[in-house]
């Protein structure tokens, strides 16, 4: 099997006791060239694991910043192909570990082997399937096995784990096969909130009593202080919207060419933050 | 082969989890609950819930009281003697949905489903609605039991169908208009389903067709099997014999599901689906997902899909609100891989062509959507003998439908 670069930065991370920050943006935003640089940016300015969403028509786990998103991705003309090819370039320019984010749809329409074929060409070292829970990975698909086609590619299945999630379902996340658990910090779609989810470490706990993969918490989470505070209960925090929140300001305000060098300076920042909560947290 | 499931209900015979397939859910590979983890304890929780009111005969006699004594059911079955004479074919009934109680078969649905969230407790139901008469109807039922009530709907159709988005606030919902992607039925249930996401440990979701995550397409089917099983009796009552095809048209497919599963085992009897071909099925513009579509996710489901090759959903075009839609319920996939069912489709023309000649010989203004089904029928009756049977659901009236019908004959200078 091909060495998944994901496993060795989540083991290093863990080795050194730090705490990751995977960074989330639409690939093809606004458009598949500045998307390439955007992503390099995230990487040079400190993104653990970046994760790209192959944008979709139908994102029902989005909120309307992703959605409005996929629509500009859309429009630039990015397909299927377009998202292979830059996490082609991406894996080829950086030693960043790649996840996909993409909806069931394209993966079906490609056929579940094929599009796990691609993506491990790619560089891809997980897919993130949002409305595919483990049930349908397991069965459905008109007889594929997802979860056994990824297997094979040496991909991993990203599980999921949510506020509702009962402790029922949670044992099912020893199944998995490698990277991380997504833990989705409270029940609702994704976007910037002012405030975090209450009960959020003791969802944490709840989630890591059931799996020794790190824990990554997403959705809600925009600012610094927040990252910090999740990063004192999870191994790894999520940001999404707020830097795709940053390309829909860059593009209404015309201002892309700058838009790199701030979405370095956000990495940056919030992987620092990270780092500190860190702190905070081992004290108390 | 696909074995058939024998009806097991209570007294509306509403019928259980489906033994066709060992898979819970599905029907045969269709089906699912392709859903974000934070709804699949929900989704459970509603299959629990639904399955103890599938056992309960005091549940199925409060909604079959409802359905009698609200609905105005049963409803009748009308020999439509001149149009079967214009066709020189065979004898036609139409199966009258139009005369539920605000106009369309929706109604069977949403009744059903409040008593359902009512007893599950939630005081919150939100639906989607395209044109607005699954919004009228949920409005409905949540007025009637006290439930309050948000309707998604698409921009495009608040604009399109003011007079619905009136009728649904009178009865007290509020109706959100949503703008995203095209605007139409399909995003209103996208932002449904986020909605639903986020408010999920108080409310209830009323999905309005035979579409959505398991259980919802067996649930929708079972409220409305009411329209095959009443239609099954009088007609054997009235002929003393089965008809020899059933014809209803196919949006997501509720009313169509709801005449067919009463016949389901009646191998002798030919159930024909109609879909909305549009401005024609090579003009990109249709709404035949059945026909031009391929298998996929949509909502919740694995289903046929309007798609293109990178999995991206397209948008559907049909005259009528209620057809458009480029998604179709699982069921009737399953129904179309395995023979059981055929599927046809009916241009627009048609459709307009049908709901007025509907009108003319028989005195009932058909909805759009019905007016594909006998539309349908034209085509098929004369190939049929006078001795033979045609069963049409007639899933609504018309009125919702004048205005703009109005509008399309003077474009068209008829």
């Amino acid at each position: 099997m091909r060495p998944n670069r994901l496993d060795e930065t989540l083991d290093r991370l863990t080795r050194r006791g730090e705490k990751g920050l995977i960074a989330y943006l639409t690939a093809g935003d606004p458009n598949p060239e500045t998307s390439l640089a955007l992503f390099q940016a995230l990487a040079e300015g400190g993104a653990d694991v970046l994760e790209m969403g192959l944008p979709f028509s139908d994102p029902l786990a989005d909120g309307p910043v992703n959605q409005q998103a996929a629509l500009r991705a859309l429009q630039a003309g990015t397909g299927v192909d377009t998202v292979f090819r830059l996490a082609r370039s991406l894996h080829e320019s950086c030693d960043t570990p790649l996840a996909l984010l993409t909806y069931v749809n394209p993966v079906l329409r490609r056929g579940p082997r094929r599009f796990l074929a691609e993506a491990a060409e790619s560089g891809i070292d997980a897919l993130v399937i949002p409305d595919l829970p483990a049930e349908e990975a397991d069965l459905g698909l008109g007889g594929a096995s997802l979860a056994e086609e990824a297997k094979r590619a040496g991909v991993h299945l990203v599980p999921f784990a949510a506020p509702t999630t009962t402790d029922e379902r949670l044992s099912r996340l020893r199944e998995a096969s490698g990277g991380f658990v997504y833990c989705v910090s409270l029940t609702g779609v994704t976007g910037v909130r002012r405030d975090l989810p209450p009960g959020l470490s003791s969802l944490v706990a709840r989630v890591k009593a059931h799996t020794d993969l790190p824990v990554a918490v997403g959705f809600g989470i925009s600012t610094p202080e927040q990252a910090a505070q999740v990063a004192a209960a999870a191994d790894a925090v999520i940001v999404g919207s707020a830097l795709v929140g940053e390309v829909e300001a860059a593009v209404q305000a015309g201002r892309i060419p700058e838009l790199p060098g701030r979405l370095r300076k956000i990495a940056a920042d919030l992987k620092q933050a990270i780092a500190t909560g860190q702190r905070i947290g081992s004290k108390s | 082969m696909a074995h058939v499931q024998t009806s097991s209900g209570g007294p509306a015979g509403l019928t259980g989890p489906s033994a066709r397939d060992p898979r819970r859910g599905h029907f045969g590979p269709f089906g699912g609950q392709f859903v974000p983890e934070t709804l699949m304890p929900a989704l459970g929780e509603l299959e629990t819930a639904y399955e103890e009111t599938a056992r309960d005969p005091s549940f199925q006699a409060e909604l079959d009281g409802y359905l009698k004594d609200y609905v105005g059911r049963a409803t009748p079955l009308t020999r439509a003697d001149r149009l079967s004479e214009a066709l020189g074919g065979p004898r036609i009934y139409l199966k009258r949905e139009d005369l539920n109680h605000t106009g369309a078969h929706k109604i069977n649905n949403t009744l059903g489903q409040a008593l359902l969230a009512r007893r599950m407790g939630k005081k919150r139901v939100i639906a989607e609605t395209g044109a607005g008469q699954h919004g009228v109807a949920a409005a409905t039922a949540a007025a009637l039991f006290g439930l309050e009530c948000t309707v998604f709907m698409g921009e495009e159709d608040v604009a399109r169908q003011r007079l619905n988005v009136f009728r649904m606030r009178l009865l007290g919902a509020e109706v959100v208009p949503v703008a995203s992607g095209s605007r139409t039925l399909k995003d209103a249930t996208n932002e449904a389903i986020r909605h639903w996401v986020t408010h999920v440990e108080d409310t209830y979701y009323i999905i309005g067709s035979v579409v959505g995550p398991h259980p919802y397409p067996q649930m929708v089917r079972d409220f409305q099997a009411v329209i095959g099983r009443e239609a099954r009796q009088q007609l054997l009552e009235m002929e003393g014999r089965l008809p020899d095809l059933v014809v209803a048209c196919v949006g997501g497919g509720s009313n169509a599901m709801g005449i067919f599963h009463a016949f389901r085992e009646d191998r002798d009897v030919r159930l024909m689906g109609v879909e909305a071909a549009g401005e024609g099925l090579d003009t990109g513009r249709h709404a035949a997902t059945l026909t031009r579509g391929a298998p996929g996710v949509l909502h919740g489901a694995f289903s046929y899909l309007l798609q293109d090759e990178d999995g991206q959903v397209l948008p559907a075009h049909s005259v009528s609100a209620g057809l458009d839609y480029p998604g179709v319920g699982p069921e009737h996939a399953y129904l179309r891989d395995t023979g059981r069912a055929d599927y046809a489709s009916v241009t627009d023309a048609e459709a307009l062509e049908a709901f007025q000649r509907l009108a003319r010989l028989e005195g009932i203004i058909p909805a759009l959507e019905s007016a594909h089904a006998v539309a349908q029928v034209v085509k098929e009756a004369p190939r049929l003998r006078q001795d033979q049977i045609i069963l049409v659901s007639l899933s609504g009236r018309g009125d919702k439908d004048v205005e703009q019908v109005a509008r399309l004959l003077e474009v068209t200078g008829q």
